[in-house]
């Protein structure tokens, strides 16, 4: 670009495309845009030729045909009936919900080993140095199988927790249940639902009477049991188990308590609100102290005002936990993490937070000695010198590697068809897939789901990275 | 001074004390306990608590590992065994499997006769890395590492000795080629007939030379099927190839990236991002379903090959990115100064830029090839016979049916010995070559 | 760096196999090897042993139809397929014959485009229960934790069985048939789901098989069969034949022990005859040599032979012949006449 000596203005002739510094990158750019045009087009082309041979033009229409299997973690209402459209949607959602807890738990251990592993203790040293080398060296598939093995092998069957003298008994008073079928937690329920509270059916008629499979099941939480045909032939309990934030069996008269999407935005949106207040609350004793010096004790009344309303919002809701009983072949009511659900998630968290480990110590340690000294000389305490000095500086180091933590973890959870958990690929990519034999489409869908959600979160992490590089400079 | 002392007060020492020895706290196993497992009483918890861990953990797998039976045919043969020698109600490990199936779970189906063939090809695969690492190596080693790339592959696969010559062969006109174009018709010109040149070579006259070669001239060994191919030895033939192919790949889609060229860089950007977006499982779901619908009619790859293909696609999006953060780290003087000489482009990559970003780029090479390699287990979603695959094989024999901690502990024993000792080669390697920069 | 040749080398050197070409029969003879695809692991059904060599009731018949093109039993490539991989590598033309108890469906054999060649084995659905659960019928499972094996038409069975008994249950998807093992030994399912025979398969190699029953409902038919591409009716019809001859020599008593005899000295039987190429001219009709059908009861032995070497009541996995009984002892094994 600086040999433009002498401009030749005269004429153009066709060797400047290729001798011409001004032209040649253009020359360039367009011989490669072709050749990639011919190889796309090329590509194309071959697989119309060889679908058209198969006698399988492209077509998205198998979407809406009606999925006929079965899914037992749905965050949506799901049955067989439905198309193969909402049962990868239901995947999508599963795959989704294993991400977000697995990004957490990962960057909670994450830290903590990572910090241990700095730890001036030798032997706490040495364990964090065994553990992370043992999951950073075996393959994740091969974790997330033991995980699931050791959850089978050492955990009580739910007919464990039968009989007289039962070789298994429930965690905190009756109310958390650990089987080899995952874990049953208490779920909250609320009296007064928003969504509405269904009236309760006598038990003898169970049997019989056509329950409402509609209306008040859950647009979120945790689980369901399959129940077909639209009714609930269970006697007692079972059948209102069966929706996914659905009835409750425990009710004994009247309507039943209940929970929807409904309640858990109001009490979300409380939440959110206290948190705001709480947080002007917190710059308003900041501006008094800048003006006065002295900071005005405002801890009691934060936590005031993050915790009371969302209590009274609960009072008001009629809040109240529904335990899981142990009814018919499973436990019955309250929450079911699922083994497969809780493999997949430890061993993708633990796995990752092996690697997240390594980036915090790595990240902690880039930061020279002379900052906490300097911080130290200014007086600083040792509390104020990590979470002012060191850690500010650390997260520039962390958050780019740890993003692709994230999309790591995100992406290795696909491996859940190795322990039946249904997430996209299981669903969409699996038996969808099987069924209808339409693999192009399938497989083309299931890319495109895992490129957005990798760019999502591509997109929200580096929008927190930059934020927390603004503040640092 | 001391003479003084002695004579005018009595109570004055004139020699020093002999030194003491340090308190028994502070020395020796009882002073390094202090110092580093109950400094405090926070400490001392975590002390405990980690021994109690350590216990539980040792408890439980030990007694299993150890009261094991190494003889029997099968698994019931095993219970039987372990009930006898230890008791009735006794957990022991039925290693017996593993005696009886390691050659399977490393080599595969590869006939047992040619088992000297792998080997050396992964002995060569180590030995052509050595001079390119270690500059202390003789200078006349480099010729292996030149001759590897042919020379392994046709070890694993044998045939007929005149196809890697032939392949050889491509790059040696490719490099002859570029010598008479560009000193009739300059660099530019010289470099597209270095492209074009070997691509017509193999395509159209490689394997008919290289037939005619065999017919004139038989030289050759045993051909062996990739789908024989199994084991240990599948997922390292797969992360070896996958790294070796996509290292060049990765360097021009790094420069591609980071390029001016508009239109270039969307096109590097664009596949970088595409398959670093979307999980390996689904790239191998392409491998095994669709890449045969996008190669003309009547094309049909191997399994493997197939499988190669898309985990090398997968390495160099990761490659590039790696070699990205290379040139990234090279201080800007570097490229100024190329410029200043008045190096062309391709000059300025060639001698100054990339052998320092690649050398830079060495620990993070290995870390990816780390991850490749323990990927490879993935293959066996798709019906390869990789350790994992095989280990679903070897259950479904009816001898060894609902046989499972042996076969997974063994598989992750081995991965972890390959993982970790390249990791901490590699980290030697960091260290080695940070006291160069310096 | 110049490491990308391998690629080109690898090309270069697998480009020598052939495609889905309509000659199916002129491929495999040009290739000397039999291309078949298998399970990667059943019980019983397909498995490799210590020296790598594949053996199973599936795997005999890809043995037999390589013995009688190649007339080498052993001229066979297995390559183990998922139930995601099978059809696209049939389709694909990668596999000549895919022999990985695949049911005969309509959808499968209209849709997909595969021509399945007959039954081998006569299979249905059935659920397996620990004894101790005191459940007899299949209808008294409801609310029940099933295990379930993916990537088949167990699913959608399941799914339509519990449909129409208005009944509720969890269904625990599994990808292999050792880890839904593991799953139901260990109480994590109530019950386990999946073809009858794998059913007996899986219940002999427990510790104490007599702790578990099958219970009586099957719930649906499982025709499980060897399947080639559509539009290659010659090869369709040799595979199609080979397993008939199988079928057949077990009804005429012809077994692996006297067949040498029964080809050198023609019989009586003129039917016999025919099957074993000493009379007429079925060989080349087919286009394989006159004694095709005996090199391929010689590879392992008739359909009965078959049976009781690899599934068999003698074997560990212990299944009776039931269904896939000789229709002439009341099954529905029935070979259409050779002539």
């Amino acid at each position: 670009m600086t040999t433009m000596t002498d401009p030749p203005k005269d004429s153009f002739r066709l060797g400047m495309l290729i001798y011409d510094t001004r032209y040649r990158s253009l020359t360039i750019q367009v011989v490669a845009l072709i050749a990639f045009m011919l190889l796309a087009a090329w590509l194309i082309s071959n697989t119309a030729q060889n679908l058209a041979a198969l006698g399988k033009p492209i077509n998205f229409g198998f979407l809406s045909g009606p999925a006929q299997y079965d899914i037992n973690q749905t965050l949506i209402p799901y049955d067989n009936q439905d198309s193969h459209l909402r049962a990868s949607v239901v995947g999508l959602l599963n795959t989704l919900l294993v991400a977000v807890l697995g990004c957490v738990l990962a960057t909670v251990v994450g830290v903590l080993v990572g910090v241990l592993r700095l730890s001036r203790n030798w032997l706490v040293g040495r364990i964090m140095t065994v553990y992370v080398e043992m999951f950073r060296n075996v393959p994740v598939l091969l974790w997330i199988v033991f995980a699931m093995a050791i959850l089978i092998e050492s955990l009580p069957a739910p007919r464990d927790f039968r009989g007289d003298t039962p070789q298994a008994s429930m965690l905190f008073a009756d109310s958390v249940a650990l089987t080899n079928r995952g874990f049953y937690i208490p779920k909250p329920v609320f009296d007064r639902s928003l969504g509405g509270n269904p009236e309760a059916p006598a038990p003898e008629a169970a049997p019989v009477s056509p329950a409402p499979p509609t209306g008040v099941v859950g647009m979120t939480g945790g689980s369901s049991r399959i129940a077909t045909g639209g009714g609930s032939a269970a006697p007692g309990a079972a059948a209102p188990g069966q929706a996914p934030q659905g009835q409750s069996g425990a009710a004994p008269t009247g309507a039943q308590p209940a929970s929807s999407a409904l309640d858990w935005l109001v009490i979300l949106g409380v939440f959110g609100g206290s948190l705001l207040g709480a947080r002007a609350i917190g710059r308003w004793a900041d501006r008094k102290q800048e003006a006065t010096g002295l900071r005005p004790r405002t801890i009691w009344v934060q936590l005031a005002v993050v915790f009371v309303p969302v209590i009274m919002v609960l009072m008001a809701l009629g809040v109240r936990l529904e335990r899981p009983e142990l009814t018919g072949f499973n436990f019955d009511g309250g929450i079911h993490m699922r083994n497969s659900l809780i493999a997949l998630w430890l061993a993708l968290s633990f796995y990752t937070a092996a690697f997240i480990a390594e980036i915090v110590r790595g990240g902690i340690l880039a930061i020279s000695k002379g900052q906490t000294e300097a911080a130290a000389a200014l007086g600083l305490r040792p509390n104020r010198i990590m979470s002012l000095v060191i850690l500010p500086q650390a997260l520039r180091v962390i958050i780019p590697p740890l993003i692709s933590q994230y999309l790591n973890l995100t992406k290795n959870s696909s491996l859940a068809i190795a322990v039946g958990y249904m997430d996209i690929t299981g669903t969409l990519g699996g038996i969808t897939m099987n069924q209808t034999g339409r693999e192009l489409e399938c497989v083309l869908l299931l890319m495109l789901c895992y490129l957005v959600i990798s760019l999502l979160i591509s997109v929200v992490m580096n929008w927190y990275n930059n934020r927390v590089k603004l503040v640092e400079r | 001074m001391s003479g003084t002392h002695a004579h005018t007060a009595a109570y004055v020492r004139d020699t020093m004390l002999p030194e003491q020895a340090p308190p028994a706290t502070s020395v020796g196993v009882l002073g390094w306990m202090r110092a580093n497992l109950f400094s405090n009483w926070f400490n001392a918890i975590l002390t405990l608590l980690s021994v109690a861990f350590i216990y539980q953990v040792l408890a439980a797998i030990l007694p299993w590992v150890f009261q094991s039976s190494w003889t029997a045919n099968s698994l019931n043969e095993c219970r039987a065994q372990i009930d006898a020698a230890y008791g009735p109600h006794a957990e022991g490990a039925c290693w017996a499997v593993i005696r009886e199936r390691y050659l399977q779970l490393i080599f595969g189906f590869y006939p047992s006769e040619l088992y000297w063939r792998p080997i050396l090809a992964f002995a060569l695969t180590l030995a052509a890395l050595g001079p390119v690492l270690f500059t202390a190596l003789p200078r006349k080693m480099l010729w292996l590492s030149v001759a590897a790339p042919f020379l392994v592959p046709w070890l694993l696969w044998g045939g007929s000795a005149w196809v890697p010559v032939a392949v050889a062969l491509g790059f040696v006109l490719g490099y002859v080629a570029f010598r008479v174009v560009a000193s009739v018709a300059g660099a530019l010109l010289g470099a597209i007939a270095a492209g074009l040149v070997p691509v017509l070579w193999w395509l159209l006259l490689a394997s008919g030379w290289a037939g005619l070669m065999q017919s004139v001239l038989p030289l050759g060994i045993e051909a062996v099927d990739s789908r024989n191919f199994g084991g240990f030895m599948l997922s390292i033939t797969i992360g070896v190839v996958a790294i070796a192919c996509s290292l060049p790949i990765g360097v021009l889609l790094a420069l591609g990236r980071q390029s001016n060229l508009l239109i270039i860089k969307a096109i590097c950007t664009g596949f970088i991002e595409l398959i670093r977006g979307v999980p390996l499982i689904t790239l191998l779901f392409v491998a095994s379903l669709l890449l045969n619908y996008f190669m003309p009619p009547g094309t049909d790859f191997d399994i493997i090959l197939r499988v190669i293909i898309m985990v090398t696609l997968f390495a160099s999006a990761y490659m590039a990115e790696v070699i990205r953060g290379g040139l990234a780290a090279l201080p800007k003087g570097q490229y100024e100064a190329a410029d200043a000489l008045g190096l062309d482009y391709w000059k300025a990559q060639r001698l100054i830029i990339m052998p320092q970003a690649l050398k830079i780029s060495i620990p993070g090479i290995v870390s990816t090839f780390i991850g490749v390699f323990k990927d490879t287990t993935l293959v066996s979603i798709i019906g390869l016979l990789d350790p994992l695959g095989f280990s679903n094989s070897i259950r479904a024999n009816a001898e060894w049916n609902g046989i499972v901690w042996e076969l997974y502990g063994f598989i992750a024993f081995m991965f972890f010995v390959f993982c970790f000792s390249m990791s901490r080669y590699s980290m030697y390697l960091e260290r080695k070559l940070q006291t160069e920069h310096r | 760096m110049k490491k990308s040749v391998i690629l080109g080398a690898l090309t270069v050197a697998s480009l020598v196999a052939g495609g889905a070409a309509a000659a199916t029969l002129d491929d495999v003879k040009a290739r000397g090897k039999l291309n078949c695809g298998t399970n990667t692991g059943l019980v019983g059904f397909a498995a490799p042993d210590a020296n790598g060599d594949w053996q199973g009731f599936d795997v005999a018949v890809c043995r037999a139809v390589a013995a009688a093109v190649l007339g080498d039993q052993s001229a066979v490539e297995f390559v183990p397929t998922t139930g995601k991989t099978r059809f696209t590598a049939l389709a694909s033309g990668e596999i000549d014959v895919l022999a990985r108890n695949t049911t005969w469906t309509f959808s499968r054999d209209v849709d997909l485009k595969f021509t399945f060649i007959g039954v081998n084995y006569y299979d249905g659905q059935g659920f397996m229960v620990p004894k101790s659960l005191g459940v007899s019928s299949a209808k008294e499972l409801d609310g029940a934790t099933v295990c379930i094996q993916t990537g088949t038409t167990t699913e959608l069975n399941l799914a339509d069985f519990f449909r129409v008994n208005n009944i509720s249950y969890e269904p625990v998807p599994i990808e292999t048939n050792a880890e839904a093992q593991q799953q139901y030994l260990a109480g994590a399912c109530d019950a386990y789901t999946t073809d009858a025979s794998g059913l007996a398969a899986t219940r002999a190699t427990f510790e104490d098989p007599t702790a578990h029953v099958i219970l009586p409902e099957i719930i649906s038919k499982e025709p499980l069969g060897p399947l080639v591409r559509h539009g290659d009716d010659e090869w369709a019809d040799i595979v199609r034949w080979t397993l008939n001859a199988l079928i057949a020599a077990e009804e005429y008593g012809v077994t692996s022990a006297n067949i040498d005899e029964l080809a050198a000295n023609p019989t009586s039987n003129p039917e016999i005859n025919r099957l074993l190429g000493t009379e007429g001219n079925l060989g080349e009709m087919l286009g394989l040599p006159a004694d095709w059908a005996v090199k391929a009861i010689k590879a392992g032995g008739n359909y009965g032979e078959l049976f009781e070497k690899h599934i068999g009541e003698n074997t560990p996995i212990g299944l009776a012949r039931g269904l896939n009984a000789q229709w002439t002892d009341g099954g529905l094994m029935y070979a259409p006449p050779f002539r």
